[in-house]
């Protein structure tokens, strides 16, 4: 392991300037993602303008902490008021709700924050362990093997897709073909941009996922007039766990981490499958399964350390392939590019302060989050009780600015209404938004990569079938799509998804 | 904000609304038909080397095929399905979204769009007003006046987060407005 690589990290995620913005981050991405109804993925496209005011090195650190800060928040919705602000949230609601309905709200938040620190620390390790090999294995990619890494994690986000596969797989290609307007890259031509020079740079992928995660979200909040959440407790004491909780949550945290740290790297949704799995896992080896869904704390420590391990490992094929495989990460991306920073395995040996400043910046975030939720739960709670009438203007204010601060460029805005209109009837009629999140910002690199492919290979698309490393992805796509239609897997993964409801 | 929601039609693994399949897949076919059509306007080129409009119209054709599938998937299922899958979405056992809110819906996308028309032009304070107005109206119990307050309330708020201390360089009078 390379140790003083780690070290200069620290170095450089301790300067207090450092320490100082990934504190904001971590207070700001609990304080939004704590208001009921907004997700770490709204949290993070919400306050992406705010970071822009920093160098690029304190900036990530910031978005990184924004991005721990606002899945801590969420789990501390989901539990406190049974709203849970993402899909992996879910899980923890289950018997997280329970337990703070049982006056046991402060060993489920303790739990969750001590499950994911634990958690958090073991996937940095393995983050700085795995990806420095990983980078300079990806430097010696070209074109073909670039495209095929794409497909790869395009198919897999679809094998991770909780609803209809062919659904999320029209939802990538809407995605793709929505990535491919503005200026083509190589001709210089302007494409479906209906003559509006605004258009030339293309979407905005804040605008897109604000609109699909903010917009889309309200609406469909609103077709429930009446289900406002209550609180249960607004009185949290006992944040700490008894010798016999202690014990209870061991098994839980170790095994979570694990699953977590291997299905985070997988794209669209690994950290939901993670947060998923390991409670069936903990259920299935458990004494007593019927304890589960009741308050058992097994069940909010294991989701909540496979959901954390699942966010740190996320990073690795961000940092070493450019490839985010979850539509934070995919936030990311563009906070790296609007930096001047074209994530990718190059990253590691041009910007090492920055790769390991941010590793290392995971970490101090993940302890930040211990320090600072625990001792300051009785605020947090106060902001749950904002009620969802002020709420949801807040969110449309806060994506207006946001989106129209990024290039001052009213078509950043009005894409948000547009896209967030035709988001809500998709989202409604069963298409997922994460797809066509990562089919848009993976677009362009396909289809560059793609062309540049066959003008190496003199327009010969057998390429990508005769060299190796291509075509062990392209195989691997192929072996994904197919064992996501069998018939048995198909069973078994809808199981997964609606074991719990 | 989820991405995949416990109460999506498809989750829940029981038979998913046929009519759902059918927009959906209407809505694929007219982006994949459009796309593709609009891409024939520019440069082709060919396999070797690819002019702005190749991969366009692959893919574009591409969702187009898959909306048709989608659609026919969704026309099977109500022919199969027979009067139990044609009943109104609204009917079903599970916990089902409910109807459209088309009133609240629209008033958030026009807030928006207000908001981009009239930033430039008026600027920051009063296209945020405007907006957080028609917004918070979308409230199912918000009154009038209960959502000008609400507008006042987000508006100075926001004013506060983003121009005094995030020095967000945006203009607080607009153009039309000579500031």
């Amino acid at each position: 392991m390379d140790l003083s690589g780690l070290a200069l990290g620290l170095e450089t995620a301790l300067q207090p300037e450092n320490v100082l913005v990934c504190l904001l981050g971590v207070t700001l991405g609990t304080a939004v993602g704590v208001l009921p109804g907004i997700g770490p993925t709204a949290t993070v496209a919400l306050l992406l303008p705010i970071t822009f005011n920093f160098d690029p090195i304190a900036s990530l650190i910031m978005l990184a902490g924004i991005y721990y800060g606002a899945q801590y928040g969420g789990s501390t919705t989901a539990i406190l008021l049974n709203l849970p602000g993402e899909s992996s949230a879910a899980v923890t609601a289950l018997d997280g709700h329970q337990m703070a309905r049982q006056g046991r709200a402060g060993p489920a938040l303790a739990t969750a924050a001590l499950g994911s620190f634990f958690a958090g620390t073991v996937a940095t390790v393995l983050v700085a362990l795995f990806a420095p090999p990983l980078a300079s294995a990806a430097l010696k990619f070209g074109p073909a093997e670039y495209f095929s890494l794409v497909v790869l994690g395009l198919v897999i986000s679809i094998a991770l897709a909780s609803g209809s596969i062919i659904k999320a797989l029209a939802m990538i290609v809407l995605g793709l073909l929505l990535g491919t307007v503005g200026q083509d890259l190589a001709s210089g031509v302007p494409r479906f941009t209906f003559g509006i020079r605004e258009l030339d740079g293309g979407l905005d992928f804040v605008s897109i996922a604000v609109a699909l995660f903010g917009l889309a979200e309200i609406i469909r909040n609103l077709e429930h007039r009446d289900r406002d959440g209550s609180i249960v407790t607004t009185k949290v004491d006992h944040l700490w766990l008894s010798r016999e909780e202690r014990r209870q949550v061991r098994g839980p945290v170790l095994r979570g981490t694990a699953v977590g740290s291997a299905l985070g790297v997988l794209p669209g949704g690994g950290h939901v499958l993670a947060a998923f799995s390991s409670y069936s896992l903990e259920k299935r080896l458990s004494k007593e399964p019927k304890r589960f869904g009741r308050g058992a704390i097994e069940g909010v420590a294991a989701p909540e350390s496979a959901n954390n391990a699942a966010a740190q490992t996320s990073f690795i094929p961000l940092l070493t392939l450019g490839l985010p495989p979850h539509p934070v990460m995919a936030l990311l991306v563009g906070a790296f590019i609007i930096q001047g920073i074209v994530p990718g395995p190059n990253v590691i040996d041009e910007e090492p302060e920055l790769f390991w400043g941010l590793i290392a910046s995971f970490w101090v975030g993940n302890l930040m989050l211990v320090l600072l939720n625990l001792p300051l739960i009785g605020i947090w709670v106060r902001l749950l009780a904002v009620p969802y009438d002020i709420l949801f203007p807040a969110i449309i204010a806060f994506a207006s600015i946001g989106c129209f601060s990024l290039g001052l460029n009213p078509w950043d805005v009005f894409v948000i209404a547009i896209a967030g209109a035709i988001g809500y009837f998709l989202i409604r009629w069963g298409c997922e938004p994460v797809p066509l999140l990562l089919g848009f910002v993976l677009g362009p690199l396909l289809e560059e990569n793609l062309r540049r492919a066959m003008i190496i290979s003199r327009g010969d698309p057998s390429v990508f079938l005769t060299k190796p490393i291509s075509a062990t992805l392209l195989t691997l796509a192929l072996l994904a799509l197919l064992a996501s239609v069998l018939p048995a897997v198909r069973r078994k993964r809808e199981a997964v998804f609606i074991e719990e409801d | 904000m989820s991405d995949t929601h416990p109460d999506t039609d498809d989750v829940t693994g029981g038979r998913p609304d046929a009519r759902a399949d059918i927009c959906a897949g209407a809505v694929f076919v007219a982006f994949g038909a459009g796309f593709a059509i609009g891409a024939l306007r520019y440069d082709l080129g060919t396999a070797l080397n690819m002019g702005p409009g190749y991969l366009p119209l692959l893919l574009g054709a591409t969702l187009a095929v898959l909306g048709l599938a989608i659609a026919g998937q969704g026309l099977v299922r109500l022919r199969v399905g027979g009067d139990e899958a044609t009943e109104e979405p609204d009917a079903g056992p599970r916990e089902e979204p409910g109807p459209v809110p088309w009133v609240p819906g629209a008033l958030l996308v026009a807030a928006i769009l207000v908001f981009g028309f009239t930033v430039r032009g008026l600027g920051l304070a009063l296209a945020l007003f405007a907006a957080t107005f028609l917004a918070a109206l979308a409230g199912p119990r918000t009154s009038p006046i209960k959502a000008l307050v609400i507008a006042a309330g987000l508006t100075v708020l926001c004013l506060v987060i983003f121009v005094l201390l995030l020095q967000l360089r945006l203009p607080l009078l607009g153009e039309w407005l000579g500031g």
